[in-house]
C-alpha cells in the first residue's frame, strides 16, 4: 500500500475529500457573507440559520409534499431567498444608517429566533435525508472509493461559486452591484433603484446559504443547530480571507476546508480548532486578511 | 468630535469630572438598601444568580459602552474563570477568596491573549475574531482533562471565607456575593472616571483623533479588554461558588450572546443599565424554566426588537426622557 508521510494513501485521500467537501460549504457560505457585506455593510449572523432553513425546507418538502431533491434544490433557495428579502425590506433596511454592529446584533437575534423555533418544533436531534437515487452509490477510482454524491457536491458548489462570481463580475446587474458598493449615492443619482438592489442582494445571499443547506442535507444530519456551528467557522474563514473580494472568499473557503481535512489525518485532536489557529496566525502576519483591503 | 478631545483633556487633568447629583445618590442608596434586605423576601439563590450576571454584564459594558468594542466572546472569560475557580477550590483546596482571585487572574490572562489578536482589527471583524477565539476556547474546554468534558466540575465546595466564615450558610454566601458585586461596580466606576477611562472614551468617539494626540490606542484597548475580562471572570468564579459547579454551558457562544442582550436591553454605556438588563433576562429565564417553551425564541425576538426600536435600552431611554433629564441624568447620543 502506498504511504504518504507514514499515512496510508487511502486514509489521506479520504480525509482530503472530506476537507474538500467542508471547504465547498465554507466557500459557498463565505461567498454569501461577502456578497451581503459588500453592499449592505452587514455581517449576516443569520447566514447559518438560513443554511439550516434550506436543509429543513428540503426535508419538509420531501416528507409533506413528496417533492424530490432536484426540485428542492431550486425551490428551497427561492423560498429562503424570499424570506430573506422580506426580512430585509421590513426590518434590516432600517439599520443601514447606524453602526454596522447593529446589523450584526439584529441578525444574531434573527438567528436565535429561527433556531429556537425549529428546535421547539422538531427537537434538537438530527434527522436523516437520504441521497437521491441518481447519485447514490460510489465509484472506484482505482486509488480510492468516491461516493458519487460527495463528488457531486464538490462539482456543484464549484459551479455555484463560479456562477456567482460571473454574475457579479461580468453582468450588468453585477456592475450595478459593484458600483453601489463603491458609491451608493452616486449610483442612486443615475436612476438605479438602490433599495431594490439591496433587497435583491440580501435575498441572493440568503438563497445561496439555503442552496448550500440543501446540498448539505444528505451529508450531514438535518438539525436546527447545524447552522450556527458552521457559521462561527465561516466567520473565521472570512477573517482570514477578508471580505474585500468575492474570489478571495471562495479560495479561502476551499483552502481552509482542505487544511482542516489534512489536520484530521495528522493530528485529529486539533481538527476542530485548526481554522481558528490559522486565523490567529494570519492576524499576526497579515492583519487585513489574505485578500483583504479594509481593516 | 471636539467633545472627544475635551473629555480626554479634562480626563488627564482632573479625574472625577462628573458630578453626582442628589437624585442619583437617593436612587443608589435605595438600590443598595433593597439588595441588603432582598434575601428576606426573595429566594437567595435567584438573587445571587442575578447579581453574578449583573456583574458580568457590567464588565461587558465596560468594553462595549465605554470603549466601543463589541466582544462576541465574553463567555470564554466568564466560563473560563468558573473552571479555574472550581479547580482551585476543589483540587488545590484554596479558600474561596483566593479561588475567586485566581479565577479573575486566569480570565485576565485569557483576555490578554484573545485581546492581543482581536485588537488588530476593528468593528465587526473584532466581533468575529472574539467569537472565533472563544469558540476555540470552548473546544479546548471540551477536550481538556481538568474541565471533565461534558460532565463539568461537579460538587465544588463553597468552603470558608478567610478560613472562618462558612459559606454553606445561605445568608453568608449572599452577602459575599453582594460585597463582591459592589466592589466590582466600584472598580468599574473608578475605572471609567479615571484618566485611563477618559482616554478610552476619546477612542470610542474618535479613534483617529486619539492616535493623532499621541495615545497608544492599541495599548489602551488591550488594557480595557483585560480589565473587562478580569471582572467577567470574577463574576464567573462567583457563580461557580454559588451553584457549586462549572460546566460547558458558561463557555458557549450562547452565553456571549446573552450578556450582549442584557447590556443592550438595559442600556449600553450606562452604569446601571446592564444590572436591570441582567435582572430582566434572569427573571425571564427563571419564569420560563418550568415551561417547555424555549428561551431562545424570546431572547431572539427581544434582541431584534431592542435593535429596531430602542437601541438606548430601558435605562438609556429613561435617562433621555423628560423625567430622566429633570432628575439630572444625562445620556450621550
Amino acid at each position: 500500500m502506498m504511504m504518504i508521510f507514514g499515512i496510508p494513501l487511502q486514509a489521506f485521500l479520504g480525509q482530503l475529500l472530506i476537507g474538500l467537501i467542508n471547504g465547498s460549504f465554507y466557500a459557498l457560505l463565505s461567498l454569501g457573507l461577502a456578497v451581503i457585506f459588500g453592499l449592505l455593510r452587514v455581517i449576516n449572523f443569520a447566514h447559518g440559520a438560513q443554511y439550516m432553513l434550506g436543509a429543513f425546507a428540503a426535508l419538509l418538502l420531501l416528507s409533506y409534499l413528496g417533492i424530490n431533491y432536484w426540485v428542492a434544490l431550486i425551490i428551497a433557495p427561492l423560498l429562503v431567498g424570499l424570506f430573506g428579502a422580506i426580512v430585509e425590506r421590513t426590518m434590516l433596511s432600517r439599520l443601514y444608517k447606524l453602526d454596522p454592529l447593529y446589523g450584526l446584533l439584529f441578525t444574531f437575534g434573527l438567528a436565535l429566533t429561527i433556531e429556537g423555533t425549529f428546535r421547539y418544533l422538531y427537537g434538537a436531534a438530527g434527522q436523516p435525508y437520504s441521497v437521491p437515487p441518481a447519485l447514490a452509490g460510489g465509484t472506484n477510482l482505482g486509488f480510492m472509493f468516491l461516493p458519487i454524491y460527495r463528488g457531486w457536491v464538490v462539482v456543484v458548489s464549484l459551479v455555484a461559486c463560479i456562477g456567482t462570481w460571473l454574475l457579479i463580475e461580468k453582468t450588468r446587474l453585477g456592475a450595478y452591484l459593484r458600483a453601489a458598493t463603491e458609491d451608493t449615492v452616486l449610483v442612486q443619482a443615475f436612476g438605479i433603484n438602490v433599495p431594490l438592489l439591496l433587497t435583491l442582494t440580501y435575498g441572493l445571499g440568503s438563497a445561496l446559504a439555503a442552496f448550500a443547506g440543501v446540498l448539505a442535507a444528505p451529508i450531514y444530519q438535518v438539525s436546527p443547530l447545524m447552522g450556527t456551528n458552521i457559521i462561527i467557522v465561516v466567520f473565521a474563514v472570512v477573517v482570514v480571507g477578508g471580505m474585500g473580494s468575492i474570489m478571495g472568499a471562495i479560495v479561502t473557503g476551499y483552502m481552509l476546508g482542505i487544511a482542516e481535512g489534512l489536520t484530521k489525518v495528522f493530528y485529529p485532536e486539533a481538527s476542530n480548532i485548526v481554522i481558528f489557529v490559522i486565523m490567529a496566525v494570519v492576524l499576526l502576519l497579515r492583519p487585513a486578511g489574505l485578500f483583504g483591503k479594509d481593516a | 468630535m471636539t467633545d472627544a478631545i475635551d473629555t480626554a483633556k479634562t480626563g488627564s487633568a482632573a479625574a472625577p469630572a462628573r458630578s453626582v447629583g442628589t437624585a442619583q445618590i437617593v436612587i443608589l442608596a435605595a438600590g443598595l438598601l433593597f439588595l441588603l434586605l432582598a434575601p428576606m423576601f426573595l429566594y437567595p439563590i435567584f438573587l445571587m444568580k442575578l447579581l453574578c450576571f449583573a456583574l458580568f454584564a457590567c464588565a461587558f459594558n465596560l468594553l462595549l459602552g465605554y470603549t466601543g468594542l463589541l466582544s462576541f466572546g465574553h463567555a470564554a472569560f466568564f466560563g473560563g474563570a468558573a473552571y479555574f475557580t472550581a479547580h482551585a477550590v476543589k483540587e488545590w483546596h484554596l479558600t474561596p477568596e483566593f479561588g475567586l482571585l485566581l479565577g479573575a487572574a486566569g480570565a485576565a490572562f485569557l483576555g490578554l491573549i484573545i485581546g492581543f489578536f482581536a485588537i488588530r482589527r476593528k468593528g465587526i471583524y473584532f466581533a468575529m475574531i472574539t467569537l472565533a477565539l472563544s469558540q476555540m476556547f470552548y473546544f479546548f474546554c471540551l477536550q481538556a482533562e481538568f474541565t471533565k468534558g461534558e460532565d463539568g466540575i461537579q460538587s465544588v465546595p463553597r468552603g470558608h471565607l478567610f478560613g472562618v466564615i462558612d459559606l454553606l450558610v445561605p445568608t453568608n454566601m449572599y452577602y459575599l456575593v453582594l460585597a463582591v458585586f459592589v466592589i466590582g461596580l466600584l472598580i468599574i466606576w473608578r475605572f471609567i472616571n479615571s484618566p485611563f477611562g477618559m482616554i478610552l472614551k476619546s477612542i470610542r468617539e474618535n479613534e483617529q483623533r486619539a492616535i493623532s494626540l499621541g495615545y497608544s490606542v492599541q495599548y489602551y484597548k488591550l488594557g480595557a479588554f483585560v480589565m473587562s475580562a478580569a471582572l467577567a471572570g470574577l463574576a464567573g468564579g462567583l457563580k461557580t461558588l454559588v451553584f457549586q459547579f462549572a460546566t460547558l454551558t458558561d463557555v458557549t457562544w450562547q452565553m456571549s450572546g446573552e450578556v450582549i442582550l442584557m447590556t443592550l436591553l438595559g442600556g449600553i454605556g450606562t452604569l446601571i443599565g446592564p444590572i436591570f438588563g441582567a435582572g430582566l433576562v434572569v427573571t425571564l429565564q427563571n419564569y420560563l424554566a418550568t415551561s417547555d417553551f424555549p428561551v431562545t425564541i424570546i431572547t431572539g425576538v427581544v434582541f431584534m426588537v431592542c435593535v429596531l426600536l430602542f437601541r438606548r435600552g430601558l435605562i438609556g431611554e429613561f435617562y433621555a426622557s423628560r423625567l430622566g433629564r429633570k432628575l439630572g441624568f444625562e445620556h450621550r447620543q
